[in-house]
């Protein structure tokens, strides 16, 4: 089952008043996810990752640095070269345009990466209750 | 055109002292007469020994002349031999002792052959033809004529070898030679004699084109490990095979003896032959019918269908399919084993396919109806068209293997086009989509998409969309025409898949745009040849 990556509803480049100035997918000396090759159906080649795994860091213009994790297992396929040379895209549309990687996880390791996420209406909830035990 | 003279009497008697049948030692004397073959058994072992006895005879006054009608031979050699068990069915029975001397033949049932195992023998025999017709006219056919084959074990080419080597060593103490392909081969013999009756009790010719087999594989376990021997000899000719029983394989085998010393051969191989006590058995008698074409173009009206069955798991997800409305009457009429469906392309399950349908072919696997008029498939068609309303077909008909390669041309050059009901976030107006039916040749860059990422390779396809025309339909909605060029992915070319196709409808309208709804309007293919129904 293909995965796609995208920035949160909740993530702070996505608060008003933040402009992005650069990013990165140059994540160590030795790995640049930019770098990623696959080929074939069984998409040979790709850089693996883990739930840590960095996929990119973006810097904002008031100098706080972020970095963005893949959050799942799985074989890179892509990463999305357009928000490169377009990071608006990436504040206006964040879920469709502005997505940040493609990745393929197992086949036999589809349903556990499908159940260790939360639905739409479970994440409303942990937003909900951020939002209260702060105030 | 010859039989048998003075120089093959010392080959006649040394290959019956040693147990081979009538018909093999005319083989090997070079015979090529196919009507002497097919005389009665006991008749030509007779004859055999007739011309064994006449050692004063000069060459013309052959015994094995050809031109004599056999039965006037028979009551001539009746007369001077006395009495005789003759049976008239040509069934084999007792033969008499060759008494020329030091080898003495068991008065008692017919010896199996030691160079052809009874193949020459049993198996040309009425029993055993009526045995095969039984069997073909049980599995209901429908043919015009068949080709008869048959597998022989492969010790067989290794006995043969050893009764050649032989035969040409007494040859070369006479002083001649014989090469082996001066020899009759033992299937053609075999087929000299059986075709003939097959065709008369099947009532059909022989022909070597025949789409309708006939198959006999014959099997020898007996003697089964007498080719083991080729395989330390030639250990390169025997690798083992995945999914076969056996690596002594007729093909290895006959590499192998090809490759073989000859005095490494009869280190381990007697010659002559051994003595079979049995048989070979007939292991397996079978019928099968060469594939037949069915084309046509299919229309679909469902939303919900999938072109192929749709399961994952064991599971169906989806209630029937495409090829399985069109393919179960086939299947039914023509009394096939299976099928194999093949269209020009292919449509989602929510897409319609409008128009003229698009190009399909079905082989129908060992079917055993082969012959149907224009008619019957007129007839057939409309059968199919009122079992469903789900699918519709036209233009039904028999082709060749051949034309499926036309249709497939059609899948990757032929144009398309399509209709297409497009959402729009943003509102529109007229003169907002106008623009769109001027634009030509539009050249599209597609990632693979996302939906089918995980079956195909990443890849991007340059595609061109030849020419659109819009329809508005209110603010929010619009119906686009296209015609595009084979293999352009139309629902990504409306979305944008998440900017991976670019450009697309969303971007040209600066917007965010989805397709609710897609028909295949027209398969700009022309083939099949249209009919008219």
């Amino acid at each position: 089952r293909i995965c796609v990556i995208t920035l949160a509803e909740a993530h702070p480049l996505l608060q008003s008043g933040k402009t992005i100035k650069s990013i990165n997918y140059q994540i160590s000396a030795n790995c640049s996810r930019l770098q990623n090759k696959v080929s074939g159906k069984s998409k040979r080649g790709a850089q693996f990752l883990t739930e840590l795994a960095p996929l990119c860091r973006i810097s904002s213009s008031d100098g706080e640095e972020y970095t963005i994790y893949s959050c799942i297992r799985g074989r890179l396929i892509e990463v999305n070269e357009n928000i490169l040379s377009n990071p608006a895209i990436l504040q206006e549309k964040p879920s469709t345009e502005g997505y940040i990687a493609v990745v393929l996880p197992k086949f036999e390791e589809s349903k556990s990466v499908t159940q260790g996420l939360l639905t739409q209406k479970e994440y409303r909830e942990v937003l909900l209750k951020r939002l209260n035990s702060s105030s | 055109m010859s039989s048998l003279t003075e120089k093959d009497r010392p080959i006649v008697q040394l290959l019956l002292n040693t147990g081979t049948c009538p018909r093999c030692i005319l083989r090997f004397c070079c015979v090529g007469s196919q009507m002497l073959y097919r005389h009665p058994y006991k008749d030509l072992m007779k004859d055999l020994k007739e011309f064994l006895k006449n050692n004063q005879e000069k060459e013309d006054t052959v015994c094995f002349d050809v031109v004599d009608p056999p039965c006037k031979r028979i009551r001539l050699e009746q007369t001077e031999e006395g009495t005789d068990d003759l049976n008239h069915n040509g069934a084999l029975q007792q033969i008499p002792s060759v008494n020329d001397g030091n080898t003495a033949m068991e008065n008692s049932a017919v010896k199996v052959c030691n160079v052809c195992l009874g193949i020459l023998q049993e198996f040309c025999e009425a029993d055993f033809v009526k045995k095969v017709c039984q069997k073909v006219n049980s599995a209901d056919y429908q043919f015009t004529s068949f080709v008869f084959s048959v597998s022989l074990p492969p010790q067989l080419s290794v006995r043969e070898r050893a009764a050649w080597l032989l035969v040409k060593q007494e040859m070369r103490n006479l002083g001649l030679s014989l090469a082996k392909d001066d020899i009759v081969q033992l299937k053609e013999a075999y087929k000299w004699i059986i075709h003939p009756q097959l065709s008369e009790e099947l009532g059909v010719p022989a022909d070597g084109k025949s789409l309708f087999e006939v198959s006999v594989v014959f099997a020898h376990p007996e003697t089964d490990e007498e080719c083991h021997f080729l395989a330390t000899a030639c250990p390169d000719c025997f690798k083992r095979a995945k999914n076969k029983q056996s690596v002594f394989t007729r093909m290895a085998v006959i590499k192998a003896l090809e490759k073989i010393k000859e005095d490494d051969f009869l280190k381990h191989f007697p010659c002559p032959p051994s003595l079979p006590k049995n048989l070979c058995v007939a292991v397996e008698i079978q019928c099968n019918n060469g594939a037949v074409f069915v084309a046509g173009r299919y229309n679909k009206y469902s939303r919900n269908l999938p072109q192929t069955p749709w399961i994952i798991d064991g599971e169906r997800k989806l209630e029937s399919s495409v090829e399985e409305l069109i393919s179960e009457h086939l299947m039914a009429e023509f009394k096939a084993d299976s099928f194999n469906f093949s269209s020009s392309g292919r449509e989602d399950v929510d897409v319609r396919t409008l128009g003229n349908g698009r190009p399909f072919a079905i082989e129908l696997v060992n079917p055993r109806r082969i012959h149907f008029t224009a008619e019957e498939m007129k007839r057939l068609q409309q059968t199919i068209n009122n079992s469903s309303d789900k699918i519709q077909v036209r233009d039904l008909q028999l082709v060749t293997r051949s034309a499926i390669g036309r249709m497939k041309e059609g899948e990757e050059e032929k144009t398309k086009t399509y209709s297409a009901l497009i959402w729009t976030d943003k509102a529109i107006q007229k003169e907002d989509i106008a623009f769109l039916d001027d634009i030509k040749e539009l050249k599209l860059d597609q990632k693979t998409p996302l939906r089918v990422l995980h079956r195909r390779p990443l890849a991007v396809r340059c595609r061109i969309i030849h020419t659109m025309k819009s329809e508005y339909i209110d603010e929010h909605h619009f119906r686009l025409h296209l015609k595009t060029q084979a293999g352009t992915y139309i629902k990504e070319f409306v979305h944008g898949d998440f900017g991976r196709t670019k450009p697309n409808i969303g971007s040209l309208l600066n917007r965010t745009a989805d397709i609710l709804e897609l028909d295949v309007e027209s398969v700009d293919v022309d083939w099949p040849p249209t009919l008219d129904n």
